[in-house]
């Protein structure tokens, strides 16, 4: 069992035969993804990595009945390409993207949200469950398939998590990066819920960063419904306020958003927190018991 | 990116909004040839720099004679203005603005933000303008009033209306205030701002509704389609080295360690220099050379670092995904020779290639230590800056 994505997803890309799209479809298609095909309006009924190629979203999915899609077409068009995918019947999209303007995501997460559609991103490394489907950006080799359900609002933070998880050979049941945009299509509850409810996800790492309240609204969350153990982490400590580090959503506005209160909330929570980044692994046998 | 305060007001007038007459002048003959044009005989005028805390700083002031406006924009034109809100240096000073002067009956606030936790844009309002809102936000929450614009139907005039009554305005005041409401909504939206304040608006002696100063940001993201908004940009306002930066797609944040790091990916970065500051040392910026680092982007990131004088290590930790660890190594090597990097340098390499750059940065003969891992790289980069660890 993992959540969101398994080795029977069939999964559409949307922006296929473009830069980002060859490169990282290919590598899904090598890690064992059933990437199905994929969708460049103009070049429909042409073949590009030995899958067809689609005019649309609605062509794609009911020539190949996908219920995934993976995004990588340039920002100023996936609000299009999110909408797009939401309408011909797409359950889950992940849009890999950085850069969407934060009104249109606004527009997106009030229809993806009417109509229940589940988006993961923007501007994030994507979703894996290894050795079944890798969707998105992140190196497959680092990850191994066991019980340790990941969600980060960081690409390369993730990575981290993963590796130390690898090497201690616990593995990971399912990596979900919701991304560093101010307004996400996933929250860290949204995941949470599927990783507390899915039977192969034994202990959960949230990784989190300064800016925004979703993390003291995810401790909110684990305090009365997650019963797995849960290791947190916040990137950001030594960030000044009122700067953007990176991430459009990473910034401490009006006193707001600072890693000191996102991990107390957590500790308040029961969360077990690590501030170095390098003992996610270490805390994780401590609060499991694993060896 | 920020506009300054004539660039806003100029944004308002398009849209109808009441702002006073005025002109942003780069010269003191040029101030004292507004204030004729204006007429009468008191003025504001306001140097234009990307930070409040103006007024208190002297850099607004209210003038009764030509004389005085001249004498003000001989004083700053050219110089920068020191605030609360800027660093010891200062803001420089290339404009300032001049407008006729406003007799003032009440303060109050208005302004707008996308609230992330309630995924809309929201108005917020109070009765207590021209101070900071977050104080008023922190010591008198219940002062603040606030309207949620929904995304699908928009802003509605009912919701101006409410936040009109409950700021006690009275009759045509009511009508004023919503249709300034609306107008700052759809302003909001058309141009894709991503934070508007009006702090003060005010209630004049005469008793209209209007703007007295104007604040407006502008998603960085969304100027692909705000061309004309992207020509408002003022490099001269942001720092040199952020600038520089951004123009190879690096973000860069100067902080005042002495530890440069250079990391892959914004999460990463933060979680770099909170592993500097763990380990005893400071770290001197936040710097992400992003998922397609090249050697060029390794070579400018090197440089940007380096022009900051108080760097006596750099920390260099990538976790390659897209990017080969080879690939940059070469890229650090490269710069390393071209840039002429004289203090030491503390390379992590971990994921995709990751052996193979470290063998690659082995064989150069450079002086550079390698680590095994995260924590390792944080006490070397420390102990190489001269801290305790």
């Amino acid at each position: 069992m993992s959540v969101l994505v398994d080795k029977n997803t069939k999964v559409i890309c949307q922006g296929f035969t473009g830069g980002q799209g060859t490169l990282h479809s290919e590598q899904a298609i090598a890690y064992g993804t059933q990437l199905v095909g994929g969708v460049t309006p103009g070049k429909g009924g042409s073949e590009h990595l030995g899958k067809p190629v689609f005019d649309t979203m609605r062509e794609a999915v009911e020539t190949t009945g996908a219920t995934a899609s993976v995004i990588y077409v340039p920002a100023p068009f996936c609000q299009d390409s999110i909408l797009e995918a939401v309408d011909a019947g797409i359950e889950l999209v992940v849009c890999i993207t950085e850069g969407i303007p934060t009104l249109d995501m606004l527009k997106v997460k009030a229809k993806i949200d009417s109509v229940g559609v589940r988006l993961i991103g923007p501007n994030c490394p994507g979703v894996i469950t290894p050795g079944e489907c890798k969707i998105g950006i992140m190196p497959g080799e680092i990850h191994l398939p066991g019980k340790v359900g990941i969600v980060s609002r960081s690409g390369t933070l993730t990575y981290e998590a993963v590796k130390q998880t690898t090497d201690k050979g616990y593995g990971q049941s399912t990596c979900v990066g919701i991304g560093g945009d101010p307004i996400p299509g996933s929250h860290f509850i949204d995941i949470l819920t599927l990783f507390q409810d899915d039977p192969a996800t034994e202990a959960i790492v949230m990784v989190g960063e300064i800016g925004g309240t979703a993390e003291e609204e995810a401790a909110e969350f684990i305090k009365s419904n997650v019963t797995k153990p849960v290791v947190g982490y916040i990137a950001g400590v030594t960030a000044p306020p009122g700067k953007r580090m990176g991430h459009a959503g990473a910034i401490i506005a009006g006193g707001k958003g600072t890693a000191a209160d996102k991990f107390a909330a957590l500790e308040s929570a029961g969360v077990r927190t690590v501030k170095s980044l390098a003992e996610i692994g270490e805390a994780l046998s401590e609060v499991t018991g694993w060896s | 990116m920020n506009l300054h305060e004539y660039q806003a007001k100029g944004l308002f007038a398009e849209y109808g909004l009441p702002v006073s007459e005025g002109y942003a002048v780069d010269t003191a003959d040029e101030a004292v040839a507004a204030a004729e044009k204006i007429g009468g005989d008191r003025w504001v005028v306001k140097v234009q720099v990307h930070a409040g805390g103006r007024g208190k700083a002297g850099g607004v002031k209210l003038a009764d004679s030509t004389d005085e406006i001249r004498a003000f924009a001989e004083q700053w034109i050219g110089k920068n203005l020191v605030t609360i809100q800027t660093d010891e240096n200062g803001q420089p000073v290339s404009k300032i603005y001049v407008e006729s002067c406003t007799d003032i009956d009440t303060e109050l606030y208005l302004g707008a933000v996308i609230d992330r936790g309630s995924r809309r844009i929201v108005f917020m309002a109070s009765t207590e303008g021209g101070v900071e809102i977050e104080q008023v936000a922190e010591e008198t929450p219940e002062k603040i009033l606030r309207a949620s614009i929904d995304p699908v139907v928009g802003p509605q005039p009912f919701q101006g209306r409410e936040l009109a009554f409950k700021l006690g305005l009275k009759g045509s005041q009511i009508r004023q205030f919503t249709n300034l409401f609306m107008g700052l909504a759809k302003l909001f939206e058309d141009l894709d701002c991503s934070l508007l304040e009006i702090n003060p608006l005010v209630i004049t002696t005469d008793g209209d509704v209007h703007c007295l100063d104007a604040k407006v940001n502008i998603d960085g993201n969304a100027l692909y389609r705000q061309a004309k908004l992207s020509e408002l940009h003022d490099p001269s306002q942001e720092d040199e080295r952020e600038a520089q930066a951004a123009e190879y797609n690096l973000n860069y944040v100067a902080l005042d360690g002495s530890i440069g790091c250079m990391v892959n990916g914004a999460g990463l970065a933060m979680g770099t220099m909170d592993l500097v500051k763990l380990h005893g040392g400071n770290p001197a910026n936040f710097l992400d050379v992003g998922g397609g680092a090249t050697k060029e982007a390794v070579s400018e990131a090197f440089k940007i670092i380096l022009s900051d004088e108080n760097v006596k290590a750099v920390l260099i930790n990538i976790f390659g995904g897209i990017v080969s660890c080879a690939i940059i190594a070469e890229g650090i090597i490269g710069a390393v020779e071209e840039v002429g990097v004289e203090v030491p340098v503390v390379v992590r390499f971990e994921g995709n290639n990751a052996a193979l750059g470290r063998e690659t940065l082995d064989k150069s003969g450079l002086n550079i230590i390698a680590a095994e891992s995260l924590t390792d790289a944080a006490e070397k980069a420390v102990a190489a800056a001269g801290g305790q660890a």
